[in-house]
């Protein structure tokens, strides 16, 4: 690291808490994590087992809970926040989410693909007789 | 002489703290972790519907028990943070007590989730079955092993304190410890919402 840079001793570890003030406030933040997490999670299991949902949106639904919950938990339980002593590890999450979508997206979109344009092997053996 | 005596107290004049550093490995690590859990996952949502003419997602999974496991962990990763409160706080109560319960949350849900396993093998419907059962396996067969592998760290920890006190080393390995249990519950949103809740949710 250079020494150069002046200010890197505000950089925070990930995993740190900020300016935890007391033992009593530090662990508020995990239970409003609980709190939260628990409600996302209540209302997923909820969405997936009734009707009240359109059926074809529900897939959708519980990506954008689970996405919100991961969210929760990144903020109370890792402490990865949006502030200026966070960047270098939001920087690395938001690499690895890149990462992430390429992989996922990119394997759905090509297999599809592939599945709508490529002859299934039961036909392909079919015509070579 | 900066250097020599940063050597000694761990902490250099200039640039991040060793505590810093190492998180932030880790913290690599855990997301190079992530990526390959999106790995198997993106096998997993190709072959969802490879099932043979085998059970299919709703035949087998079961809703409640997954409810029970996913609660089993989210209490497990609060008492996590809990544990790393206390250790900063060197409160031996609150580190040994809340370590203590996230071991027994965490052996809860590697105990049910072997249930499970062994169940659905007991039905014919093993990783052999068909390739949506390979996937399935495989996926949720590496966030046990993770979980089993944090289980065994978590002891060692509890024996680290235990012999060693709260030194700032044993301070580093808990904060990686405790960062590693949090991914794993991120990992496991993603199971139970994307393999599990749209595996039965109505189409």
């Amino acid at each position: 690291m250079s020494t150069s840079i002046p200010d890197s001793h505000g950089d925070v570890a990930p995993g740190d808490e900020l300016g935890s003030a007391s033992i009593s406030h530090a662990i508020r933040g995990y239970l409003v994590g609980l709190a939260l997490a628990t409600v996302l999670t209540c209302v997923s299991f909820y969405i997936a087992t009734s009707t009240l949902v359109w059926p074809p949106s529900v897939p959708i639904a519980l990506s954008v809970l689970a996405l919100a919950q991961m969210g929760v938990h990144l903020v109370f339980f890792l402490h990865i926040t949006s502030g200026p002593d966070s960047v270098n590890n939001v920087m690395a999450l938001a690499f690895g989410l890149l990462i992430v979508m390429l992989l996922v997206i990119g394997s759905l979109w090509i297999m599809t693909n592939l599945d709508h344009n490529v002859m299934p092997m039961g036909r392909l053996m079919q015509m070579q007789r | 002489m900066a250097g020599h005596a940063a050597a000694l107290t761990e902490e250099p004049e200039h640039g991040p703290s060793k505590r810093i550093v190492v998180a932030y490995g880790f913290w690599i690590f855990l997301i190079s972790d992530i990526i390959l859990f999106s790995a198997l996952f993106a096998t997993y949502a190709v072959l969802t519907d490879a099932t043979a003419g085998g059970p299919t997602g709703r035949d087998l999974f079961e809703l409640p028990t997954v409810a029970v496991e996913t609660g089993c962990l989210l209490l497990s990763t609060v008492f996590c943070g809990l544990a790393g409160i206390g250790a900063q706080a060197r409160r031996n109560g609150l580190y040994y007590g809340a370590m203590a319960a996230t071991f027994v949350l965490g052996a809860t849900f590697v105990a049910i989730e072997l249930h499970e396993f062994a169940s659905m093998i007991h039905l014919g419907a093993g990783p052999g079955r068909s390739a949506f059962l390979s996937a399935f396996f495989a996926l949720i067969g590496c966030h046990g092993l993770h979980v089993t592998a944090g289980l065994l760290w978590l002891l060692t920890m509890m024996a680290q304190v235990y012999a060693k006190g709260y030194r700032a080393d044993i301070q580093r390995r808990l904060l990686c410890f405790a960062l590693f249990w949090h991914t794993l519950d991120i990992i496991w949103v993603a199971l139970f919402s994307l393999v599990y809740l749209v595996g039965v949710a109505p189409r």
